[in-house]
């Protein structure tokens, strides 16, 4: 009679545990997702911005051209290299506004202000997601690693998540207070 | 949008977490924002309309200090009724780790949730045996934030994972427009030095700084050292040599404005601190008022100082280093004029403007995050 009741209990005990466990991967599947359509929209706002400004015909020719190219691969890189063509996105501003006097020159102009504050603002928020991103990641697995999540597939159908790797390295000139060192 | 603040330490204690959660509610609602703040509150302390007081915290030993935490059943119904009342677009919990108000939240917490680290600590048993306990509540976190490369350095060892570094913010416009006092500024021949922090505690530093006073004061007579903070001026000053004594000036407690005052007058502001430092808010501020710095190496100062770029270091607890490094400064007013001039430009980037901007930004990353799961598809 004893041991019936314990094992109840037990039953019982594993069962809590068990969907205590699902719920808190399917949480942390979602925290994956999220921070990956997060991720996304910044790579996506960041890219738009490049091209704006290379188009915007207040560069010279050669750097439009440029950041025109790498921000229109960027954008359009089917999701095997797109970690490699926004890679590329950052080499490229890094490189147009390497010279301090790129950036003064750009805000001078007319519009060209507001331009440089928004992909000030897009190229500090890019790796600030994908830490995010990878952070959740990086939860995601570590739950997914335990012997009895594997065995008893309560991670289902959702994919084996993915860290995002990527040059985001922001231009120095474009940090705050980085654009008067002369 | 609605911001809720978690703080776990009390209002009515002044310290670093509760300022900086002060200045970035302050920043916040300046700016339009909803903003309410759970801390821990005596229930007859004055608090401003915009923080929730969590009843009193109880002063327990952890993790090698005594805090003043809060914790059990009553305030857990606390927080959640907080967190159901608020019904906030983004929670952001201040070190989420605490066994206090803020661990209580990431418990109850089902939306984005933003964590902000802020001490740094070597890796600890208590912290290793308590690991599992904190990480499904950790879990939650959708964006964490380390106040200093060398907090998220201690973070990603602790507790693995990654973070942003988003430094701790300072009204930069308060100490540049501060009124320099002439009784506190020096000459030529008779320079000042600055000294803030509380001089009974040996990490400030303060008995390094007196250790190497007498050899500052033999290369310049005339020397005067100005020392602001709480603790007994009578046992600081005991090892100096009688004829010095008149040139160390103990100003007591200061309010903020005095302190701006000060760090605008002196010629050179020295920290000398040991050890114990995640950040360093206090070489900021010196900056800030275009006072040049010379710090010890401790790795949170190097990195606020850019490596040595915008302020001299010396060999951390080595007297002589310190009164070398203080003496080829004094001497030399283009050096202190360069500093001057980086320093007022490397402040930048921790200006609240800046650093509101981009904690905003980890806001908005989140809930976009968040939303666009509620929005077609998944």
């Amino acid at each position: 009679m004893m041991t019936a009741v314990w094992i109840i209990i037990a039953v019982v005990a594993v069962g809590i545990y068990l969907s205590w466990t699902a719920g808190r991967l399917d949480r942390l599947h979602a925290r994956v997702d999220s921070t990956r359509a997060a991720l996304d929209a910044q790579l996506v706002r960041r890219a738009s911005i490049a091209l704006e400004i290379a188009t915007s015909g207040l560069l010279d020719p050669a750097s439009s051209l440029v950041l025109a190219g790498a921000a229109h691969d960027a954008r359009g890189a089917a999701e095997d290299d797109r970690e490699i063509a926004e890679s590329e996105l950052t080499r490229a501003l890094r490189i147009v506004f390497e010279e301090p006097g790129q950036v003064e020159d750009l805000r001078a102009r007319l519009g060209g202000d507001e331009l440089v504050g928004e992909l000030q603002t897009a190229v500090r928020r890019v790796p600030m997601a994908r830490r995010f991103h990878n952070d959740a990641v990086r939860s995601a697995r570590a739950v997914r690693r335990h012997r009895l999540v594997r065995y008893l597939r309560l991670a289902g159908h959702a994919p084996y998540p993915v860290t995002f790797e990527m040059d985001d390295e922001e231009p120095p000139t474009l940090l705050p207070g980085g654009t008067a060192t002369g | 949008m609605r911001i809720g603040v978690v703080c776990p330490y009390s209002w009515d204690v002044p310290g670093g977490v509760q300022y900086h959660v002060r200045d970035l509610a302050n920043w916040l609602i300046a700016r339009g924002h909803d903003v309410s703040v759970l801390a821990p509150a005596d229930d007859d302390t004055p608090l401003p309309p915009y923080v929730v007081g969590a009843g009193r915290a109880v002063p327990v030993r952890y993790n090698g200090s005594v805090a003043r935490l809060n914790f059990g059943f009553l305030s857990a119904a606390r927080v959640r009724r907080w967190i159901h009342d608020g019904d906030f677009d983004v929670l952001h919990i201040h070190e989420p780790a605490t066994p206090s108000l803020s661990l209580l939240a990431c418990w109850s917490a089902s939306g984005p949730v933003v964590a902000t680290f802020h001490t740094s600590n070597p890796r600890s048993r208590a912290m290793i045996a308590a690991y599992p306990i904190l990480q499904p509540a950790l879990e939650k976190i959708s964006a964490r934030i380390a106040v200093s490369e060398y907090a998220r350095r201690t973070l990603v060892e602790h507790l693995g994972g990654d973070a942003v570094v988003i430094p701790n913010g300072v009204e930069v416009a308060f100490f540049a427009d501060a009124a320099p006092d002439p009784a506190w500024q020096g000459t030529a021949v008779a320079p000042t030095l600055g000294f803030i922090g509380r001089i009974d505690e040996p990490r400030k530093g303060l008995p390094v700084l007196m250790a190497a006073f007498p050899k500052i004061a033999a290369a310049f007579p005339g020397v005067r050292l100005l020392v602001a903070g709480r603790g007994d001026a009578e046992e600081a000053a005991e090892d100096l040599p009688d004829a010095l004594r008149g040139q160390v000036t103990f100003l007591g407690m200061i309010s903020d404005a005095e302190k701006a005052r000060l760090l605008r007058s002196v010629d050179v502001y020295v920290a000398p601190n040991t050890g114990g430092e995640s950040f360093g808010i206090i070489l900021v501020e010196a900056m800030s008022a275009g006072a040049p710095v010379l710090a010890s190496d401790l790795d949170a100062f190097r990195q606020v100082l850019d490596g040595g770029r915008a302020g001299e270091l010396f060999d951390n607890e080595d007297a002589d280093a310190l009164a070398d490094a203080a003496i080829t400064l004094l001497r030399n007013p283009a050096r202190r004029t360069e500093l001057r001039d980086i320093g007022s430009r490397h402040v930048r980037r921790y200006d609240w403007e800046t650093v509101g901007a981009d904690i905003l930004g980890v806001y908005e990353t989140v809930t976009a995050g968040a939303d666009s799961l509620l929005g077609p598809g998944d």
